[in-house]
């Protein structure tokens, strides 16, 4: 089993809560800062400084905080600023809603990362398929088991808020997003009565029962995570990298989640990649494109 | 949502060179073409994804209608069937020299809170006009947001010039009154540019049709927004988040809004103006960090001492602090579907900090969208106006002219935010201490007290009707405090009208001033430790907000809303017979004058509850929001 957590994770950096400055060799020029020069921020570094600001409101103003963990790029990029704005420690449970089709690398990334990085992790089975709506179309309906296994580990834990790692450029409904995004009793995303959020303000009081969205990266690209994974050396799981002139830009259930033509094996590459192509990171995620609104339903009614 | 701080960004693309981004939102009247006009940048700029083009040209298709720039952002299948955009939506694209965030921002009234919502994240903005319909009232009342918003730099565009026959006279009319108007507010458009965004003129290219124009395309006038600078060089303004005490360190955690701070500086913590110095400046894998950290930073500090500090509080640097204050004065925009009027219970969150507050003026409440300003005195949904609002616990803040990061809040009504707007000035209205005052503090510390009585100090305010059954509650639960070991003291509206308040009538100005008096003594009283029970009709909500905002986080406000006929039946002091007779002018009963609360910590029937039982609820009241306490004091906890 491959995986790529770059050169550093043998030295045992990220397991520990904090290490003193002194005894750490020098991983990147910005995690040295020389004294006496004020440091300008970088475009990541103004990302990060937000999204750290973000998870330590949910975590001022929420009782009971989960933080959604797909294994995907974008929520282990999530992790680790979670990490940053705690100190090193995240402290409330990973939740992995597991439909139990993910690739066996997502499974064994899971084993390992959840151990290394000292998460309380949390798995919940998905509900079989019967229980979904079944006037979806077969791609989003076998999604849709996600939002049901969502709402029993909500029944379960009673958590009040959900940390999730969508992003605004990854499709045209998540754009509309809210950073702190209120659900109904049912877990359902009422869209035409979203409320105002201004001035890094947010509305953190869901009625009785129902719970919060909380989108700390709504505001990052697909290039921004993986400049991010980079600078930062995040593991990542190798299905992201091309193998046999194909590569996996988003990672869902095995069945109905295809790889893009690519040749990029590093991530300078995927970056390069990004640049100049016009094919939709979504491309490979069936669920999507099955029906003009398959995804807008999925949503509404609770997906990711 | 309000994205990322307004910085000098410098997006690492993906290629790695660096490009500066730049969040521009597109406003104007329903109908006017934003998101058309957004569809057009991206085409003419080549951001669109494979496959988009056709996407839309089968959803207009199969709507029946010619091809739709719009449905590319109107992501909604309701936005899309009803053609209106319903939120705020953001997509990215390149120019020449910059990556753009546009954000779209809907036109139509209804969803003025998605405006805000979409444009409070901008660095500029694109004001959008249709040339046949010229300035509407959403022009005007998103421009007059922009300013509010402290969005500064706006581009206009005149949009479908191609019904109009790109006709110069009609584009410099619509130019000239939108410039009028914007300058009014303290904006001086950037450029003002003729376009027809469905055909492509002047969006990306000046073609022959409006050849007699000469100014900047709308790409152009773009490329010369500015992302908005950080506020390093302003005074450190440190709003505290959370304390974290994950280990043996006690980290004050937050994000750094102005300035910047480094280990060893002398630190103030405002309202309560305590000093420290940082001792570290913690962060993670690496810490601690060396150097300084600037404007835009979320950072973690510990101090050199233990301190009361918790979330809401704010750092500064020692001679450089914010005002704290429980008075501001702010102009505001205003979301919510109840008009806010003055006497208006609310909660204010400024920074990190929450209060409680009252509404105690409002001036200037006006329609930003009207031509005509006529002034109200309330502010209804979607208008704006200048408050004096009274905070329930100190709070530290800048007016916005220093600060615009601390100079502004937001107001929450039932949990959901329904307002927000710019510090104006603060303590407005409050009267100066003079110098020659010197209060003198008690010998005693309230903990000493609280100690002995097993209650802290607290103004119990009983309104209602006159003949409620106020006084009679008033003395069972004076009588019930006492035998447990209080210190209860009966402060009765007509007894005190014997002496104190003597030269007062019973004119509204009068009532006002008794009501202040009363308030002032049973809260010198509650600040002592004890527990000041005021029984007084006090009808107007103005006049007991007044109040509660004196006696502060002490007061506990009892309605006793015994139904008025039981009220005139008991009639103990015998005054409603002589008010029926008109023997007794300004009598509260008869008329409708007395306000009832609406949010008064507990409410009494004394119609359908004994005095012994409704002493026992006053009891659990008073328990429950922890002035009693039958556990020995905490004595540490109050230090």
């Amino acid at each position: 089993m491959l995986l790529l957590d770059n050169q550093t994770a043998e030295t045992g950096l990220r397991a520990r809560a904090h290490v003193k400055a002194a005894s750490v060799p020098k991983i990147s020029a910005v995690q040295t800062i020389p004294s006496q020069t004020i440091p300008s921020m970088d475009h990541l570094d103004e990302l990060e400084a937000q999204s750290i600001y973000i998870l330590r409101e949910a975590f001022a103003r929420l009782k009971k905080l989960a933080l959604l963990w797909s294994l995907g790029k974008d929520s282990n990029v999530m992790i680790w600023l979670a990490r940053k704005a705690f100190f090193g420690r995240v402290p409330f449970p990973a939740l992995h809603v597991d439909t139990g089709k993910k690739f066996p690398e997502m499974y064994a990334f899971r084993d390992r990362f959840g151990k290394e990085w000292d998460l309380d992790l949390r798995v919940e089975p998905c509900p079989p398929i019967d229980s979904v709506d079944p006037t979806l179309p077969p791609a989003a309906r076998s999604a849709a088991r996600k939002t049901e296994g969502l709402k029993l580990a909500l029944v379960k834990h009673g958590f009040d808020g959900l940390i999730a790692g969508i992003r605004r450029d990854e499709e045209a409904t998540r754009a509309k997003e809210r950073v702190f995004s209120p659900r109904g009793l049912e877990g359902e995303w009422d869209v035409r009565d979203q409320p105002p959020e201004f001035w890094d303000h947010f509305n953190a009081s869901p009625p009785q029962g129902a719970h919060l969205r909380i989108h700390p990266i709504l505001h990052w690209t697909e290039a921004d995570i993986w400049a991010y994974t980079k600078r930062e050396n995040i593991p990542i799981i190798p299905l992201y990298l091309a193998k046999d002139g194909k590569r996996y830009r988003s990672l869902g259930d095995a069945d109905i989640t295809f790889p893009v033509a690519s040749t990029a094996s590093n991530i300078d590459e995927i970056l390069t990649e990004l640049d100049r192509t016009k094919v939709p990171e979504r491309a490979g995620r069936a669920l999507d494109h099955e029906t003009e609104d398959a995804f807008e339903r999925l949503r509404v009614a609770g997906y990711l | 949502m309000n994205m990322i701080l307004p910085t000098a960004s410098i997006s690492a693309t993906p290629n790695g060179t660096t490009r500066p981004q730049v969040r521009i939102v597109i406003v104007g009247h329903v109908d006017h073409g934003k998101s058309t006009l957004v569809g057009r940048l991206l085409h003419e700029t080549g951001s669109l994804p494979d496959g988009k083009l056709e996407m839309l040209k089968a959803v207009s298709a199969r709507r029946g209608m010619p091809f739709e720039w719009s449905f590319l952002l109107d992501a909604l299948q309701t936005e899309r069937d009803q053609g209106i955009t319903i939120d705020t939506t953001q997509i990215r694209f390149r120019t020449r020299s910059r990556d753009v965030v546009l954000i779209d921002a809907p036109g139509h009234a209804e969803f003025l809170r998605n405006m805000i919502t979409g444009a409070s994240q901008a660095d500029g903005a694109v004001l959008i006009i249709d040339a046949l319909e010229g300035v509407r009232d959403q022009t005007r009342r998103h421009g007059y947001l922009l300013h509010l918003l402290g969005v500064k730099q706006v581009a206009v565009v005149v949009n479908k010039m191609d019904r109009v026959d790109f006709s110069a006279t009609r584009f410099k009319e619509i130019s000239d009154e939108i410039s009028a108007h914007l300058i009014g507010l303290g904006v001086t458009p950037s450029a003002v540019v003729p376009i027809s965004a469905r055909d492509g003129d002047g969006v990306a290219e000046r073609t022959p049709r409006i050849g007699w124009y000469t100014g900047p395309t709308v790409v152009d006038a773009l490329d010369a927004l500015e992302p908005a600078r950080p506020l390093a060089s302003l005074p450190l303004r440190l709003p505290v988040q959370a304390i974290y005490k994950f280990d043996d360190r006690r980290i004050v955690a937050g994000r750094i809004e102005s300035g910047s701070l480094k280990t060893g500086d002398e630190i103030v913590i405002m309202p309560a103006g305590k000093i420290a110095r940082i001792k570290t400046v913690e962060s993670w894998p690496v810490t601690p960090l060396g150097g300084p950290q600037t404007a835009g930073r979320s950072v973690g500090i510990t101090l050199d001492r233990e301190l009361f500090i918790e979330r809401g509080d704010v750092i500064s640097h020692v001679g450089q602090s914010p005002r704290d204050t429980r008075r501001i004065r702010a102009r505001i925009f205003w979301l919510h579907d109840k008009p806010l009027a003055t006497g208006e219970q609310i909660l204010v969150r400024l920074g990190a900090r929450e209060s409680r507050a009252t509404v105690v003026a409002i001036e200037k409440a006006i329609d930003p969208g009207a031509l005509s300003n006529d002034e109200n005195k309330a502010i209804a949904r979607n208008h704006v106006g200048e408050i004096d609002i009274s905070l329930a616990q100190p709070i530290a803040t800048d007016p916005y002219t220093d600060n615009p990061r601390t100079g502004r809040l937001v107001i929450e009504v039932g949990g959901r935010i329904a307002g927000g707007g710019l510090v104006l000035s603060v303590d407005a209205g409050q009267r100066a201490i003079p110098v020659d005052i010197v209060p003198v503090e008690s010998a005693l510390r309230p903990d000493e007290r609280s100690a002995r009585y097993h209650h802290n100090g607290a103004v119990i305010w009983l309104t209602g009707l006159p003949g409620s059954g106020k006084s009679t509650l008033a003395r069972a639960l004076e009588r019930r405090l006492f035998g447990n070991g209080g210190s209860p003291i009966l402060l009765d509206g007509d007894t005190l009208r014997a002496g104190l308040n003597g030269d007062l009538g019973f004119s509204p100005q009068d009532r006002s001033e008794n009501i202040r008096r009363l308030a002032e003594v049973a809260t010198h009283l509650a600040r002592n430790g004890h527990i000041a029970i005021v029984a007084a009709v006090s009808p107007s909500a103005v006049d007991r907000a007044a109040a509660r905002r004196i006696a502060d986080s002490a007061f506990r406000e009892i309605y006793v809303a015994t139904p008025a006929e039981v009220c005139e039946s008991r009639d103990p002091k015998g005054h409603y017979a002589k008010a029926r007779a008109g023997a007794l002018q300004g009598f509260t009963g008869i008329g409708n004058d007395y306000q009832p609360p609406t949010a008064s910590e507990l409410t009494i029937d004394a119609s359908t509850l004994s005095v012994a039982d409704a002493a026992d609820e006053i009891e659990r009241m008073l328990a429950r929001t922890g002035i009693l306490f039958n556990e020995v004091v905490d004595l540490a906890a109050n230090i």
